[in-house]
């Protein structure tokens, strides 16, 4: 599903690279961790798959595609494989729990009848029926994840990319959140979490990668968050 | 597409002052550039007919005439009069020589002043005889005018070059400096389409934001941004157009042409291809600095 190969990433007028001879692959289905202190490429490593960058070295195949050679106009495209999730929600405000899922419907164009089918299952599948025509801000932070979790998943993305998820939530939400990120994995989707929460990892024991200064220094089948 | 009428609709509402300056603005530059354009095909009609025509005009001495190569109380000669007319029709540059006599210069002087109060103000006797010189090209007038000034009998040469190239260079000058100040007022609503385009995506660079990430195309971005100067762009397209027309109608149509007889006017398939070119610049005016100010937006 995903592919790195040799991929090093410099970002313009700085000496060091953010990312440094990265050799991985993940398979479809797969859940994965990411971790690392701050500054240690995470962010690099997520805005690549998402193609916000291109690698400045080397090659990254995402769903099936070169991103080193996909054309501008082949983006979206992509985009629409992945779905993404922020710690800070980025939900619209003014906008409903429905309005904020169907949104992203319909700037790809899907038709309306798809949408009022597709947007209400969403939403139960993340526990938030019955709240539809609540605002996106008169929820809680947890029931604010759920809806942007919701808004990743309703196309349907082969991959999910969450960025600290939990990252403004307590404890107790956290767990449920991920309890739907795992459901969501359930579905052969691959899901690719940045976080700092060792007790998660600990918890949950997926494929941890760990980065530093740029570098995998640790591949890990069912680990641990370790002492990043 | 709902949504995206809805988005321009919003668009233009939220900033229904900026909209309303942008229309304003884009009127008044496109009419002046069209008023520019119309000049500059009304200049280039009388250059055409009028060069063509052009003529030196040769005049001779009469008992009442001085100055010139003539003599105090006398005429020119008859000879004198074979002279000049030998010489012309010898000048490599001449092409015709006619001859007016005094009595078909009154006669056209009764034709041209005939509702005029000047026109019992002179007698055929006052008029003068005259060669009327036709040249092989026209922008060559400066040596036979001068070989004509210096034979005996000459009173006078007078070259409508001289007088027209004045004319056409202040015309010329109207017809750029409209030309230059609207191009001063397009760049002002040029800035100013940009500014508002900034304004409207900055207060929607959230949705913008969810909309890249969801893999929304860049058309479907862009469109309701387009779509929102394009309407303010071709409202004041309509505005610089009914301005065009109508003064094209009051200044030309029902004044210039009625009475001014002499010179030609431009007709209104001028006047159309002038509103065709200010409407292309004007749709220009709207589209490119849409897309300048919201590069940033949809560059992924």
């Amino acid at each position: 599903m995903i592919k790195f190969e040799d991929v090093t990433k410099f970002y313009p007028g700085q000496q060091r690279a953010a990312l440094r001879n990265i050799n991985l692959e993940i398979d479809k289905g797969e859940f994965v961790f990411l971790v690392g202190q701050s500054g240690s490429g995470k962010s690099t490593f997520l805005r690549l798959i998402l193609r916000e960058y291109k690698p400045t070295k080397g090659n990254l195949y995402v769903a099936g595609k070169n991103l080193g050679t996909l054309n501008q106009w082949q983006v979206p495209q992509l985009r629409r494989q992945i779905g993404m999730v922020f710690q800070d929600f980025r939900l619209l405000p003014g906008k409903t729990v429905y309005e904020n899922v169907a949104f992203a419907l319909q700037v790809i164009g899907k038709p309306a009848q798809h949408i009022r089918r597709i947007v209400p299952e969403t939403l139960e599948l993340v526990g938030l029926s019955g709240k539809e025509r609540r605002l996106a801000e008169e929820l809680s932070g947890g029931e604010q994840q759920r809806v942007a979790v919701a808004r990743a998943f309703v196309n349907r993305p082969k991959i999910i990319i969450a960025d600290e998820p939990t990252g403004n939530l307590d404890p107790e939400t956290s767990v449920g959140i991920m309890k739907l990120l795992d459901r969501i994995n359930r579905t052969e989707t691959t899901v690719i979490m940045a976080t700092h929460d060792a007790s998660i990892v600990d918890q949950m024991r997926r494929r941890v990668l760990e980065l530093r200064d740029g570098e995998l220094v640790r591949d890990q089948a069912k680990g641990i968050y370790g002492n990043a | 597409m709902r949504h995206t009428l809805r988005e321009t609709w919003s668009g233009l509402r939220r900033n229904l002052a900026m909209t309303i300056a942008v229309i304003v603005t884009v009127a008044v530059s496109l009419t002046l550039f069209g008023a520019g354009l119309m000049t500059s095909s009304e200049v280039n009609l009388i250059k055409g007919r009028w060069y063509d025509k052009v003529e030196i005009s040769v005049f001779l001495c009469t008992e009442y005439s001085s100055g010139g190569r003539c003599v105090q109380g006398e005429g020119t000669t008859d000879a004198q009069r074979a002279t000049i007319e030998e010489t012309l029709k010898a000048n490599p540059e001449v092409q015709e020589v006619f001859y007016e006599s005094k009595q078909e210069a009154f006669e056209e002087f009764q034709r041209v002043f005939a509702n005029s109060p000047l026109l019992s103000t002179r007698t055929a006797e006052q008029m003068q005889d005259s060669f009327r010189i036709k040249l092989k090209n026209p922008e060559n007038y400066q040596g036979v005018s001068a070989e004509a000034a210096g034979l005996p009998g000459v009173q006078q040469v007078q070259d409508m070059h001289q007088v027209l190239d004045s004319l056409f260079s202040a015309l010329g000058a109207v017809q750029w400096a409209t030309i230059a100040m609207s191009a001063f007022l397009l760049l002002a609503a040029a800035l100013q389409i940009s500014n508002t385009i900034r304004l409207s995506a900055f207060s929607r660079r959230r949705e913008i934001g969810i909309m890249r990430l969801v893999g929304a195309s860049n058309l479907y971005i862009l469109l309701p941004f387009l779509l929102e100067s394009l309407v303010a762009g071709i409202i004041g397209i309509l505005i610089a157009s009914a301005m065009l027309a109508v003064g094209y109608y009051v200044i030309i149509v029902q004044n210039a042409q009625a009475s001014i007889t002499a010179l030609p006017w431009i007709g209104w398939g001028d006047v159309f291809g002038a509103i065709l070119i200010m409407a292309i610049v004007g749709i220009a005016l709207a589209v490119v600095p849409t897309l300048i100010a919201t590069r940033k937006y949809v560059q992924v």
